[in-house]
């Protein structure tokens, strides 16, 4: 009533109210075109302007991309022979998404593939870690029989992945530990640091120690992929595609695989490394360091008691001793004196008396014997400490200090995939720069002889016996690389002097190493023992008792004598003395290189006598380990 | 030249041109969703298709003065049944939509989208032409508009009740009251958004959460716009080709057989296939308006708009959910989504509409 009288002027009439009809029909029909003409546009735009970016999503819905682990490239030696390649491996995961009834399921994996404690334990904990559907592995390298098994029970154990894929494989196993070194799962900081998706796909393992993880980017190759179109459930519909893994790229090793394996064979149950180097061109021919670990186990996840049984070893197996091992390096630097000595004016041919040793100030340095009159490659091969005092007092050790150093001692190599312990060699500024002191006389003898301050690794100790044997500064390399190998900057004569020493240790009359003649016709082995003392000077003689006390055996060498072609160092540790110990093992294997059937005659007795392989005796052991570790909490020492 | 009969003249063969050519395609992209195969959907939708375009024919040889006539009558019976609905959901202990009719599921509250449309033309062409900007003519079509409502609500069907306020609505309007009670209401109703928005179930309060913003829960609530949108936007300008939509095919896109029915189309149609579609609405609802605007009576006028603006609800509603511009509401698209509520009620819609068609037609013919 209000509204009536407000605006109207007009009466309202039928006509009037057909105008209003029509005008107001028209102006709704027209807001219906509008509103249909809006919905035209919005589709369009949808349908042109953001059609590429609901192509794709549209496709990442239908396809479901599985990576497929690219095969691993192989690691070969020399001649191409395979120090590491792949084979097949039959595994089983578990998808914690997919598993609902955990306790079942576990039970029945347990059963069927009759998984130990230890087992099981790791499957609970990386299924506590794991997350979604990132697989864990229950179990790898299945036998058929085992495979077959669960495949069969596949529809009752909800969750449960089989799956045929590939492993890493070291056919000589231990021989090759510390060379290789091995591929394992990659863990969590390796995917945040990396983001690759491949790192959570199961089976999929990369480089962790060694030659493995050095040459990751090469030996990784490309994943392939499995493109499948899959429902909204996750149902797969239908295989799309498949691009196959690319293998990653084979790496070429300078080593020689039998010869690696028979060094790390014939080194028996001694700890202590050996390497051989080509005197032609720096090849490292082999690179052992034993006890090892068997690759194999670390790649297929190594179970918490024998990684323990390894910790626990005194021997040491997880380090690598050819370039981790620093030792005093004993009379197997005397040669290397006797170039720096010559090189500093002394005539070789100049004699110099051993009265049992050598007299400095009030202090008797004593020698091993009672040598007599001697001249410098008499003293290399009677390794008379008095001769090599002598020289030391006369030109100091900051004289000689240099030629170590061009020898490659105390150098830092440029070597794929290891990490060293450079050592020491020690001179005047060194000594001032770390301990405040002056150089002094004694320290000149106690270093002329390898001990005191000195301290080098075996890899060092095989540059030094290549160099003196070829003169050249022969660079060690694993792979081709090529470096300049120049002359060293030594007389002819000094050389010389150092290697016909060296020849007399072996071959002379009354040397050192003369039971370690090679059982050869023509061809004659170089070397140079050493003994390096654990203790004091006066503690103990070294040759007996505990055997963490007894001394070390150095041995250094090359071979042929007359053209050089193979050189080496062995070090036994406590093995109570070069000749005893090392020089040996180096006569063997130095044996191998020209003649293999009279070599693996020597090694096959000496394995008999030790109880078999390296794997053998390696199985064995870690069998009495465990037995005694599951009775014991607290195993003692396994000698 | 073979004379035609007028019994095939009288028949509205354009109309169910259109009418078929709705359905038949729609027919198609149900025979692509079912994977190819004529069941379990496009035979049904075809079979009930026949029969309720027979129905809206023979409804359109009515003549106009019944609908009018019983216009309050079924308003109100379809109100009982709304109640009945009700309790019957109450007694049940859940939400019941439907009466179960053994042959179909009778949602009341479609029949009240019709309903509403007739009772208010009614109305309006019985209040005397000076009452048309007083409160007489105002608050019987308001508790007439807000009973089935708040009932509809109550169940609760959102998409629904606006649908049966909208009839409503267009016909007040349509029948002259003052143009400002409209802009004021809108301005009232705008202003008073987040009051209605409390209201609203959790659930219903979600849904439009997520349509402001889709992304939020591409995997929850947000999916089927999400999902709705992908298919669309992948089927570009020409599609992906008949039985090609893999959105649909692989049970991304949820309801693609029903209320998500135009992005199954548009998936393997694409632009083309969605503008003919709306080409095909756009023929139906300008006969329609048409009708309206040709109507001899007050009554035929008031409900040909009514009618037509509840059809293009439905289709605009639906299409603006299927194309993220509206909250998911549960609309189908009409004729074209496999269902008999809807359809019941759209043939309804043009048989009646057909009805008043006829009548201007006989009646114009013999008048003016």
């Amino acid at each position: 009533m209000l509204f009536k009288k407000n605006k109207k002027s007009l009466p309202i009439t039928e006509a009037w109210r057909g105008l209003t009809f029509t005008r107001r029909a028209l102006l709704v029909g027209g807001g219906q075109v509008a509103i249909g003409a809006a919905l035209a546009t919005r589709m369009a735009y949808i349908s042109i302007i953001d059609n590429d970016r609901y192509v794709l999503e549209s496709e990442s819905n239908r396809v479901n991309l599985t990576l497929i682990p690219p095969r691993r490239g192989w690691i070969v030696d020399r001649h191409g022979k395979a120090l590491a390649n792949n084979r097949v491996s039959l595994r089983i995961d578990i998808i914690p998404d997919r598993l609902h009834d955990k306790e079942l399921v576990l039970g029945q994996l347990r059963t069927l593939l009759r998984l130990d404690g230890d087992a099981m334990e790791r499957i609970n904990r990386d299924l506590k870690a794991a997350s979604g559907f990132q697989p864990v592995a229950v179990a790898e390298d299945l036998s058929e029989g085992d495979y077959a098994s669960i495949l069969v029970r596949l529809p009752d154990l909800p969750g449960i992945a089989p799956q045929r894929g590939f492993a890493r494989n070291y056919p000589t196993g231990a021989a090759v530990g510390h060379l290789i070194g091995y591929v394992g799962a990659p863990n969590a900081e390796e995917y945040q640091k990396d983001k690759d998706p491949l790192y959570i796909t199961p089976g999929y393992k990369i480089g962790k120690d060694g030659l493995e993880k050095y040459f990751q980017p090469m030996l990784k190759g490309t994943p392939g992929a499995k493109r499948v179109e899959v429902t909204a459930r996750g149902k797969v519909v239908r295989d799309l595609d498949t691009k196959s893994d690319i293998q990653g790229q084979t790496v070429h090793l300078t080593i020689d695989a039998d010869l690696q394996e028979y060094v790390a064979r014939r080194m028996g149950r001694e700890s202590g490394a050996a390497v051989v180097i080509d005197c032609t061109n720096g090849d490292i021919l082999s690179f052992v360091s034993m006890p090892s670990f068997d690759p194999n186990s670390f790649s297929d996840g190594i179970s918490n008691s024998e990684y323990a049984w390894l910790r626990a070893d005194d021997h040491q197996p997880l380090i690598n001793k050819a370039t981790r091992g620093l030792y005093p390096p004993g009379s197997t630097l005397k040669p290397m004196a006797a170039i720096a000595a010559i090189e500093h004016g002394i005539d070789p041919s100049e004699r110099h008396t051993c009265i049992g040793g050598y007299r400095l100030g009030n202090r008797f340095f004593r020698c091993l014997g009672t040598h007599g009159s001697l001249d410098m490659p008499s003293a290399i091969m009677k390794s008379c400490n008095s001769y090599f005092y002598w020289v030391a007092h006369r030109l100091g050790y900051d004289a000689i200090a240099p030629t170590a150093k061009l020898m490659g001692l105390g150098e830092e190599f440029q070597l794929a995939g290891s990490s060293q312990r450079y050592g020491t060699i020690p001179d005047s500024a060194w000594k001032m720069r770390k301990y405040h002191q002056p150089w002094s006389a004694s320290d000149s003898l106690n270093a002329v002889i390898g001990q005191g301050y000195v301290s080098v690794n075996p890899l060092q100790l095989a540059v030094m016996a290549s160099r003196i044997a070829s003169g050249r500064r022969l660079y060690p390399r694993l792979i081709n690389r090529e470096f300049k190998n120049e002359a060293l900057p030594f007389s002819p004569e000094a050389l010389a002097t150092a290697r016909h020493g060296m020849d007399l240790v072996v071959n002379g009359p009354g040397g050192t190493a003369g039971r370690s003649k090679l059982p050869l016709d023509g061809i004659a082995m170089a070397g140079k023992t050493g003994t390096a003392q654990v203790r004091g000077l006066n503690t103990g003689n070294g040759k007996g008792g505990t055997w963490k006390f007894r001394d070390h055996g150095l041995f250094i060498g090359f071979a042929p004598v007359d053209n050089p072609r193979y050189a080496t160092a062995v070090v036994i540790e406590h093995g109570m003395g070069g000749s005893r110990a090392a020089a040996p093992v180096a006569k063997d294997f130095m044996t191998f290189l020209f003649d293999r059937e009279k070599a693996m005659e020597a090694l096959d007795t000496f394995e008999a006598g030790w109880g078999g392989t390296i794997k053998e005796r390696m199985d064995r052991d870690y069998a009495v380990w465990k037995s005694g570790a599951s009775s014991d909490p607290d195993p003692g020492v396994p000698q | 030249m073979i004379p035609v009969p007028p019994a095939v003249q009288r028949i509205p063969w354009k109309l169910i041109a259109i009418l078929s050519g709705i359905t038949g395609f729609g027919l198609l992209v149900l025979y692509s969703a079912a994977g190819g195969s004529w069941s379990p959907w496009a035979w049904q939708q075809g079979v009930r298709f026949l029969v309720f375009l027979s129905v809206a024919l023979v409804i359109g040889r009515f003549p106009i003065r019944i609908f009018e006539d019983f216009a309050y009558l079924g308003y109100i019976g379809v109100l009982i049944l709304l109640i009945a609905v009700e309790l019957l959901g109450f007694v049940g202990g859940g939400s019941q939509r439907w009466l179960n009719l053994g042959f179909m599921n009778l949602q009341p509250s479609e029949l009240m989208k019709v309903a509403i449309v007739l009772a208010l033309a009614r109305f309006y062409t019985q209040l005397p032409p000076g009452n048309t900007r007083t409160w007489t003519a105002l608050w019987p079509a308001l508790v007439m508009i807000g009973l089935p409502a708040a009932l509809v609500m109550l169940q609760p069907d959102l998409g629904t009740a606006l649908a049966i306020c909208v009839g409503g609505v267009i016909v007040m309007f349509c029948a002259g009251l003052p143009f400002w009670w409209f802009g004021g209401t809108a301005a009232a109703g705008i202003a008073a958004l987040p009051v209605l928005f409390s209201m609203l179930h959790d659930y219903q309060q979600k849904r439009v959460l997520i349509f402001l913003d889709p992304e939020s829960d591409p995997l929850g609530a947000g999916y089927h716009i999400s999902q709705s949108k992908i298919a669309i936007g992948s089927g570009g300008i020409s599609g992906k080709g008949f039985l090609n939509g893999s959105q649909s095919h692989l049970d991304y896109l949820p309801e693609g057989h029903t209320d998500f029915i135009f992005a199954t189309m548009a998936e393997e149609w694409g632009l083309i296939g969605g503008l003919g579609l709306l080409f095909g609405f756009f023929l139906l609802l300008r006969w329609s308006t048409r009708v309206a605007l040709k109507a001899r009576t007050r009554f035929g006028q008031l409900t040909a708009t009514g009618l037509t603006m509840t059809i293009f609800f439905y289709i605009a509603i639906n299409l603006m959910m299927v194309m993220g511009l509206a909250p998911v509401v549960g609309i189908p698209l009409p004729l074209f989504s496999y269902g008999g509520s809807s359809m019941l009620t759209i043939m309804t819609c043009v048989g009646i509409v057909l009805a008043i068609e006829n009548d201007s037609k006989k009646q114009g013919s013999r008048l003016s």
